[in-house]
């Protein structure tokens, strides 16, 4: 998968709006000033970074046990159930995350529910609903949690990349 | 430290604006009056609250939510490790200054199926890349005696903002 054709202003955009995203009544206008552009250009940028699935959406990262109850879980699957199981696992709105990985434990994601009961919950239901051995693995302390990405946008990173 | 006690910091209102925002700030140009209109919140409102939550660490990050396929980042490898209990928090506390690592922490293990406690994950755009970033991070950390295992990412079946119920939605402070 060749990675997006982005713009400069979107790739400047990526670089400064993942965290500290202005708490102002025109948070567009601000970040057009720092950019020396439009607020009209910054807000079409933000719609084509959405559109190309760049940008999953504007919003908050909530720390820890701050809001709701979250949970790491995984399943050990049978390779020819795992797309089923995948599609019953993403069905339950409280999950997101959902990811393969190279190892018997397979399918790993994300539960996020009100409290610890109604996450538990989700949990009890997912493992009778397919059968599987799951592993519930909350987390316990954060030492570097996410505080946005740097991304490498030099040109010879994307031949590497075109050519893997 | 990371874990915040918050049941008595956020009142309803706050709760809707965590909803509200689950779905993302509207890409218009007053967009935080477009949040508020629906509960009743003026852009003033809106404002001073998310800025409270944002000073007390609330909100750890708010900004664009990027996801790193899209732009070539292919490659995620979840390295978990079997440190004794006595030295897991110094362990992390190494692990979180690498620069290759964009998420550390100290999780519950689940003996015998799953004797990793310590979880840090490093993002790359090619697998061998980072696969051998992470050798040489395990060895300059002093971690390679230790039990361990590197996990790379196969497919995304789903990402998203969390749903908490009743529905609530947002970003939840957890990912793989």
């Amino acid at each position: 998968m060749a990675p997006v054709d982005l713009s400069p202003l979107e790739k400047s955009l990526l670089d400064i709006a993942q965290r500290g995203f202005p708490l102002s009544p025109r948070p567009y206008a601000t970040l057009a000033r720092q950019l020396g552009t439009t607020e009209d250009a910054v807000l079409a940028a933000f719609r084509s970074l959405q559109t190309q699935g760049v940008v999953g959406r504007i919003g908050a990262v909530w720390a820890q046990g701050a809001v709701g109850s979250s949970c790491l879980a995984a399943l050990k699957v049978p390779p020819a159930r795992l797309d089923a199981v995948a599609a019953c696992v993403g069905a339950h709105p409280e999950v997101n995350h959902n990811y393969e990985r190279d190892h018997p434990w397979n399918l790993w994601f994300v539960v996020a529910a009100r409290d610890e009961a109604a996450r538990e919950a989700v949990l009890d239901s997912i493992a009778a609903e397919t059968g599987l051995p799951l592993l519930r693995l909350p987390m316990e302390h954060g030492h570097h949690l996410d505080l946005g990405f740097a991304i490498d946008w030099s040109p010879s990173a994307a031949i590497k990349e075109n050519r893997a | 430290m990371t874990t915040v006690s918050a049941a008595p910091l956020l009142d309803d209102l706050d709760l809707a604006l965590v909803d509200a925002l689950g779905t993302g700030l509207p890409l218009t140009h007053r967009p935080y009056a477009g949040l508020g209109a629906p509960l009743g919140l003026s852009e003033a409102a809106v404002l001073s609250r998310l800025t409270r939550l944002h000073e007390t660490g609330v909100i750890r990050r708010f900004g664009a939510i990027v996801r790193h396929r899209e732009v070539g980042y292919h490659a995620n490898a979840m390295c978990v490790f079997d440190v004794p209990d006595d030295r897991v928090a110094d362990a992390g506390a190494r692990l979180a200054t690498r620069p290759e690592v964009t998420l550390c922490y100290r999780r519950r293990r689940q003996r015998p199926d799953w004797p990793y406690n310590l979880f840090a994950m490093v993002h790359g755009k090619q697998r061998d890349e980072v696969g051998a970033r992470v050798e040489r991070m395990v060895r300059e950390c002093g971690l390679d005696r230790l039990p361990r295992a590197v996990l790379f990412g196969v497919r995304r079946f789903k990402q998203g903002g969390g749903c908490y119920g009743r529905p609530r939605t947002a970003t939840p402070a957890e990912s793989p």
